[in-house]
């Protein structure tokens, strides 16, 4: 692609040295920033653990011979053995089959109804709409400022003071419990601070001179918020979406535990410690010690991720 | 390869002896600083030039060993009065920095700890070095303060640094350094942040206290025209080499390297315009430090002169007199050598649009205003009852411009340029007079006009790094201009990006490279193609080469005078070098304090009569040439507050001339509005001091080769 070139008034000949000879296409500039990715241990040992848990959660049902509702009569509250790998609940449930079933719901799935579920785990979709909201609120208030920004910003200030777990309390008894439901509450609890984020750089960013310039050139607010703006804020935002989902994870397992979650008889992680934790006095720790191990390493894992991708995109800058 | 120099007696306060500097990376070692000889004397300053990334900072840091974690010092000694700097341990080092070795750096804000007041941060300077009593320590300040010539040292010691301003702080950081009477002062950049009124000032100041202390200086800059003013020596800095070292009156009448001949060919003398003489750039970039040949001549690929023995081996330094050397083989008789690469001179035609006067009008400005809307911080303006004020960046400023001429518009900081270009373009609103652009009014923002009026006017930006979206390619960055005023059909937009590429010669191999693989130059040429894109009538410059170094200062500026040949655009062309406006301009608008007072034809404005102000900024002006004598003629005090600008004349407050000419020292400026007076070459002064008088005053500068 790049010979050598003229870069200079009546400049014929000038060899372009070897390092700024980059890559041009689009998969390789991709390729580039994978590799940022690989070159950030932490990012990569987040990395493994997220991945780990979405591989179960994809292939739940070939790497369980038990559905996660199969009632084992004869094995209620067992240990770790080799026909039920992590044991059993108080039902004879088998624990490996819930973990990565309840793995599903968050990651992989959002059940709809009984029978309908469409692709991007709860959490993954509550943070998303979340996004979406937050972004477009984030964008407007800190593009137009003035009294615009005043109205959204109080008004979101106004939510941020509402301690966040009451906060879902509230909307999940009033919405009843759905998997929907959980991502409209995450949405609505996530939102303020994802706006909050997307105006500070919002308004960064509008003070440069490429924003004069499409300014002058007379595009439209809208171009100029989605088209100029918002990617050059995408990496705090992606970095802020993965502790996010992160956070999301949490929530779920907190309103499960508090019977708010999804509705039984289905493989959640809050609701399995929730009932786990009857029995751990009672010798049998494990219903309630493989989801907390669950929530924690998924969390610990979205976390590293997260600051890997910060530092390793920071230095490379 | 050592000489010591006879110029000052005694040992050298500072002897640098092949000196390397390396930084390790996760690639591995890079050398950013090899072979480096210079010593400097007591009372003698001695100059780094160069562009950035030659390594200037780097030496500075090294001499104090101040390279961070993972800087080191590879090769070659440092001595110190004598005593070897390099390998000793950081304790050591710690008791030389601020006390025998003290630095001023670029940006005195970050020189000074904002949340402590001055005088704590002065007297902690001499209670750490010294056993002085905090109240002994206290006075020592005060008097350091008063030889740095800050009006009323004593409550200066009660501020905080964000109270006084830029120039008086780094006076403070000066005064800081010099406070226990250092053997070597290291500056670099000491005033690249500072006005030119200002930066004047600081430098009368850095002489005198030379003379006064008899510290040994090392003076970094990029500026030619301050290290002539200021050094004694020289050493010219080319990607982490030094390739030329002497007196400064000798480089700068017979410079050996063409590295140097190339710098002093790039910056535009103080009084030359497009018309008589041309700028020659240097091509291409400093290689980045992994790409440095280790054994060939590090300038060659760079070079007019270059042969092929210029590869062959590392040209040594060449004595060509006494204590003046220059790394090039064909050093001796490089005046008489035949350059093996020619330039296409841009130069012949650029005279094309002289000989065109009394065009066709293309903008009118009346009494333009641009007014900020100013929130007071009472309890009553918070229920709208507040009196509002407002900040008069632009206040009442009426000019014209023909088609296809230039005009240059020059002023300090702060009083109004950019606000100017801004309500011109639409970006603020005009809060009253009359804008008419085409035969058009357009006193309305951006958003209000038309499209077709839009095209017509684009922009060129000062900053290389946010002048374009990181985030897309060149390519797409140009395309999106022409798409959305359909300059042409939609399926030869490519082909409009290609060719707008070429006119600002850049290859098309750029056309899918993100802004972060292109050079600050490089940045601000597709920043140009991007304003070309809509063909535009006007352009409008602001400051569009102040950000990049002189050697593709030239270039941009070379470009944008060939771009208003071919296209016939008319341009504004706002900076605050002097220099470069008078080359590039056909007439001159000097502002202050949102007004203009000088408005003509450019050699005018440059030659008396001229108003108290240009005269000031004039000799303000460093100059690239250590032969030139120049007027001392210092402004005192700031720019005042554009909230509450002073009566009468608003440059009353520092006139130098006033009390000289008026009668009763010049109570009328003080409540008058000055007339506008013309002169017969056709510019107009805003003075009460009669034209004859101001006609009488000397020219500011005298050159020894008056063109």
């Amino acid at each position: 692609m790049t010979e050598s070139q003229e870069t200079d008034m009546g400049e014929d000949r000038l060899s372009i040295p070897t390092e700024t000879r980059l890559p041009t296409s689009r998969i390789r500039r991709m390729w580039g920033g994978l590799q940022v990715l690989f070159a950030s241990r932490t990012a990569m040992v987040g990395l493994c653990i997220v991945l780990f848990w979405v591989f179960v959660a994809l292939f739940a049902p070939l790497l369980t011979p038990y559905t996660p509702l199969e009632q084992d009569w004869k094995a209620p509250n067992e240990g770790p053995s080799t026909r039920h790998i992590l044991g059993t609940d108080e039902l004879g449930r088998d624990l490996w089959s819930r973990l990565i079933y309840g793995a599903r719901v968050v990651l992989v799935i959002l059940p709809i109804s009984e029978t309908a579920w469409i692709p991007g785990g709860t959490a993954v979709w509550g943070v998303l709409v979340a996004l979406m909201a937050g972004i477009f609120l984030g964008l407007v208030g800190g593009y137009y400022g003035g009294w615009l920004d005043e109205v959204v910003m109080r008004a979101l200030d106004a939510m941020m003071a509402v301690p966040i777990i009451l906060l879902f309390l509230i909307i999940m008894a009033a919405l009843g419990q759905s998997a929907v439901n959980v991502v409209i509450a995450m949405t609505i609890v996530g939102t303020p601070g994802i706006a909050r984020l997307v105006r500070s750089l919002t308004l960064d960013i509008k003070t440069r001179e490429y924003i004069r310039s499409a300014e002058t050139r007379g595009e439209s607010a809208w171009y100029i918020m989605f088209v100029e703006i918002l990617p050059n804020a995408r990496g705090p935002i992606i970095v802020d979406a993965m502790l996010r989902v992160g956070y999301a994870i949490f929530a779920m397992g907190t309103l499960g535990f508090l019977g708010l979650g999804l509705p039984p008889p289905s493989p959640d992680w809050g609701s399995m410690v929730a009932k786990g934790r009857e029995f751990i006095l009672a010798g049998s720790p494990w219903a309630a010690l493989w989801p907390s191990v669950a929530i924690g390493t998924l969390v610990v894992g979205l976390n590293l991720f997260a600051d890997g991708l910060r530092e390793e995109s920071m230095r490379y800058q | 390869m050592n000489d010591s120099s006879g110029i000052a007696p005694g040992a050298p306060v500072i002897e640098i002896e092949n000196l390397g500097i390396a930084y390790e990376t996760r690639k591995g070692d890079v050398q950013a600083v090899r072979n480096i000889n210079f010593s400097v004397h007591e009372g003698e300053t001695m100059g780094l030039v160069g562009e950035s990334g030659c390594g200037k900072s780097t030496i500075a840091f090294g001499i104090v060993n101040f390279l961070g974690p993972n800087g080191k010092i590879t090769e070659g000694s440092v001595r110190f009065q004598g005593n070897e700097l390099v390998g000793r341990s950081e304790a050591e080092l710690k008791r030389l920095r601020g006390d025998r070795i003290a630095m001023v750096y670029q940006d005195p804000m970050q020189a000074l700890n904002p949340s402590v007041r001055l005088g704590e941060q002065l007297t902690e300077v001499l209670t750490f070095h010294t056993d002085l009593s905090e109240h002994e320590a206290r006075e020592r300040c005060v008097e350091m303060l008063k030889r740095v010539y800050m009006p009323d040292p004593g409550d200066v010691m009660r501020r905080y640094p964000h109270q006084i301003s830029g120039g008086q702080q780094q006076r403070v950081v000066i005064a800081m350094a010099m406070l226990n009477n250092p053997a070597l002062l290291i500056m670099d950049e000491p005033t690249t942040a500072l006005d030119v009124t200002v930066e004047a000032a600081v430098l009368d100041l850095i002489e005198d206290l030379k003379n006064d202390f008899k510290t040994a200086n090392i003076f970094i800059t990029h500026n030619l025209g301050v290290v002539a003013r200021v050094s004694d020596r020289m050493c010219v800095m080319y990607a982490g080499e030094m390739v030329e070292r002497g007196s400064v009156r000798e480089i700068f009448q017979r410079p050996c390297h063409p590295y140097t001949r190339g710098l002093l060919a790039s910056v535009p003398k103080l009084g030359e315009s497009k018309l008589e003489s041309i700028l020659t750039p240097i091509r291409g970039r400093v290689p980045p430090p992994a790409d440095r040949p280790k054994d060939a001549c590090i300038f060659a690929p760079r070079c007019d002169y270059a042969t092929e023995e210029c590869t062959a081996a590392k040209p040594r330094l060449e004595e060509i007199e006494e204590d003046h050397v220059a790394r090039c083989i064909y050093a001796r008789h490089i005046d008489t050598r035949p350059r093996t690469a020619r330039r296409r001179l841009p130069g012949d035609a650029v005279t094309g649009h002289e000989d065109s006067p009394g065009g066709e009008r293309i903008l009118g400005i009346d009494h333009l205003k641009v007014y900020y809307p100013q929130e007071s911080q009472s309890i009553a303006s918070l229920f709208g009852l507040g009196e509002k004020k407002f900040v008069k960046a632009v206040d009442d400023v009426s000019l014209r411009l023909e088609r296809g001429r230039t005009l240059g518009v020059v002023g300090e900081s702060g009083c109004g340029k950019s606000t100017l270009v801004k309500g011109l373009i639409g970006l603020e609103p005009v809060t009253d007079g009359s804008l008419e652009f085409m035969g058009i009014d357009v006193d309305d923002t951006v958003s209000d006009r038309e499209t077709r009026l839009i095209r017509e006017m684009q922009m060129v930006f000062q900053n290389p790094d946010s002048t374009l979206n990181p985030s897309y390619p060149v390519g797409k960055q140009i395309a999106r201009p022409i798409k959305r005023f359909k300059t042409v059909p939609k399926k030869k937009v490519k082909d409009e990006v290609l060719r707008l590429l070429r006119a600002v010669r850049l290859s098309a191999a750029y056309y899918d490279r993100l802004p972060r693989q292109l050079s600050g130059g490089e940045k601000q040429r597709v920043g140009i193609a991007r304003a070309l894109a809509s063909r535009p009538d006007l352009i409008l410059c602001d400051e569009p080469v102040s950000a990049l170094d002189v050697s593709v200062q030239a270039a941009v500026i070379n470009l944008l005078l060939e771009i208003q040949q071919t296209f016939g655009s008319s341009m504004i062309f706002i900076a605050h070098d002097l220099s470069v406006v008078r080359f590039f301009s056909d007439d001159i608008a000097v502002m202050y304090l949102g007004q203009i007072v000088e408005i003509g034809p450019a050699d005018a404005i440059y030659e008396p009569p001229y108003h108290p102000y240009t005269e000031a900024l004039l000799s303000a002006v460093p100059i690239p040439d250590p032969e030139a004598v120049q007027k001392e003629l210092r402004l005192s005090g700031n720019v005042p507050s554009a909230l509450n600008p002073p009566s009468g004349c608003r440059f009353h407050t520092r006139c130098p001339r006033r009390a000289q000419f008026l009668p009763d020292g010049g109570k009328i400026c003080e409540t008058e509005t000055p007339p506008w007076q013309s002169t017969e070459k056709g510019h107009r002064i805003l003075c009460h001091i009669p034209l004859k008088d101001l006609a009488e005053i000397e020219p500011v500068v005298h050159t020894t080769a008056a063109a």
